[in-house]
């Protein structure tokens, strides 16, 4: 694969496709994007990476009973003034058990906006299990903005579980997310969303989870700091159709002059539905800080400590 | 190696006037103090100004003659460990991680287990646990008392290191307190405990913001533990 170090970095740092030192192509399937063209792709027999044909994007077919394989389809963006929207479909069989690794970053050097939005649908099938890993990174000097726009669409067939763990780990100037579901019985769908925002980056992560099965089960935590000018916003609305549980919570760390709105909804259509949310808003504990500076640590590191084990 | 000079504490709207009414106070090196009073006496109070959690209104605090009173936390943790009464949860920093932090430096999962077994811990169970509150309040105190023996320090301040501690593990806090005294430590501690109380060379008893008494244990422990009772 012919990669700058632009997009070594960035796959390096979304996808985790290094050896420690330097880029490595991953074992498995893969489709790997930069610039809005595929740069390497590879599918496995049971796993089958398919560009679509009437749109960009990917058709990602996993075979039934498929245990322990990984699927990477990473995006960089390097050249400044990118505009894409990427279609990703993933149809995971009956009893297979996956682990796909996304994520974006872009490095933008130029004065134009770059813009990333990824439309991922899930299918999943009964029984099957995914963790679905995506990171998303934004550097580099130029004026132009560093855009993310995740949509995520999860359907969960009977007795199927999904892993959704989403971070935003830095650099990303806007972004608005949104991540539906719809969940037969007996299946779980957990969220873990991780967001940092600097500078005057604005961040909207929005979630519709929909509990139609019997005993259907979703968790949905999201952590996030804000620091400096930056402004987030959350919105989490759980509906509760049948006899299901329902947990969301916000979690926020602020700093500076930010600001972060949490809009939590809950919709229980049935007595047997059992929702709840919990948010919490605030700054970094005073009493964390001390302890911390107590162990000699200076109040700066002693925050720098606090902010990396809240977004693990 | 510690001396407290006349040192008050006043806040708005506190319980009385004065949180701590001239407090003046001389800590030899390798010494073993345990403070002891009532609730409210302000026993914490004066462990937070020792470690520069809380600045007194008035008065001078002096570590090995020189004058700390302005200094911050960070700089006294270089000579000073203290062991909070109410131990810090965080959400993402492991028992591990904490360690590391205290002892200034990586250490090796063997040696930060080290800590724990001092404190009656078993290290497999608890290096990767999160310091959250989904651990005990005995797990969280031992915790913190473990990593303050991971300090290197020379005067350790242990505030009340018993409360939510199993009478089985208190026995063992018990010979890690004397192990401190032996590697020639100074140690303040606040205890209620009879036990503890008698492994001091010198007890203070504090009440409403004010020395109300000195003594060695031999003179003092019977008014103690006969008011503790009514405490
Ligand atoms: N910021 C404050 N505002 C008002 N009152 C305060 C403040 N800080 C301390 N106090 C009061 O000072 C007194 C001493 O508190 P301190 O925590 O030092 O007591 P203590 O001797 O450690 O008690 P305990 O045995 O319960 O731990 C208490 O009456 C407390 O309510
Ligand atoms: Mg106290």
């Amino acid at each position: 694969m012919e990669l700058n170090d632009y997009e070594k970095e960035i796959f390096c740092t979304v996808a985790g496709t290094t050896n420690g030192d330097d880029f490595e192509v991953p074992a498995g399937a893969y489709n790997f994007r930069v610039n809005g063209k595929s740069v390497g792709r590879n599918s496995t027999k049971n796993i089958d990476v398919k560009p679509k044909t009437d749109k960009s994007g990917l058709d990602i077919t996993i075979k039934p009973g498929t245990k322990n394989e990984q699927v990477h389809i990473p995006v960089a963006i390097s050249a400044t003034g990118i505009k894409e929207a990427v279609y990703n479909d993933f149809h995971i069989g009956d009893n297979s058990e996956v682990t796909i690794i996304a994520g974006c970053g872009i490095y933008n050097c130029g004065p134009t906006d770059s813009v990333h939005d990824g439309i991922h649908r899930f299918y999943i099938g009964k029984n099957a299990k995914i963790k679905y890993i995506e990171k998303h990174y934004g550097f580099g000097p130029g004026r132009g903005g560093k855009i993310l726009n995740p949509i995520t669409e999860v359907h969960l067939k009977e007795n199927s579980e999904a892993i959704l763990e989403l971070e935003q780990i830095k650099g990303v100037d806007s972004t608005i997310r949104k991540t539906t579901a719809d969940l037969d019985k007996n299946t779980k769908l957990i969220v873990k969303e991780r967001l940092f925002t600097h500078g005057r980056q604005t961040a909207e992560s929005v979630y519709e989870v929909v509990l139609n099965g019997k005993n259907s089960t979703t968790d949905i935590a999201s952590r996030s700091i804000a620091q400096d000018l930056s402004k987030q916003t959350f919105k989490a609305t759980i509906i509760g159709n049948n006899k299901c549980r329902g947990h969301s919570e916000c979690d926020a760390i602020l700093m500076d002059e930010a600001e972060v709105h949490a809009i939590p909804a809950l919709d229980a259509k049935t007595k047997d539905a059992e929702l709840i949310h919990e948010a919490a808003i605030g700054k970094i504990a005073s009493d964390q800080i001390k302890k911390l500076m107590t162990l000699g640590l200076t109040k700066k590191q002693a925050e720098s400590k606090i902010i990396n084990g809240f977004l693990r | 190696m510690l001396e407290l000079k006349n040192i008050c504490y006043e806040v708005k709207g506190g319980s009385r006037a004065k949180i701590l009414d001239h407090i003046s106070l001389r800590i030899k090196p390798g010494s073993f103090t345990v403070i002891t009073g009532p609730n409210g006496s302000g026993k914490s109070t004066l462990a937070d100004i020792i470690m520069g959690i809380k600045t007194p209104t008035t008065g001078k605090i002096l570590l090995e003659d020189k004058d700390i009173t302005n200094q911050n936390i960070t700089k006294r943790a270089k000579d000073i460990a203290y062991s909070f009464q109410q131990p810090v949860k965080f959400k993402g920093i492991t028992v591990y991680d904490l360690l590391n932090i205290a002892s200034g430096e990586l250490i090796a999962p063997e040696e930060a287990g080290e800590h724990l077994k001092n404190v009656g811990l078993n290290p497999d169970d608890y290096l990767a646990r999160e310091i959250n509150d989904k651990l005990s309040g005995g797990e969280l105190k031992r915790i913190e008392i473990a990593s303050v023996l991971a300090r290197p320090a020379k005067l350790f301040v242990f505030d009340e290191p018993e409360a939510g501690i199993d009478l089985w593990s208190f026995d063992n806090l018990i010979k890690v307190f004397k192990k401190l005294k032996k590697e020639k430590k100074t140690i303040i501690i606040i205890s209620h405990q009879e036990k503890i109380l008698k492994l001091a060379d010198e007890i203070i008893i504090l009440e409403k913001g004010k020395i109300k008494s000195k003594g060695t244990p031999n003179t003092l422990l019977k008014t103690i533990t006969g008011e503790n009772h009514g405490a």
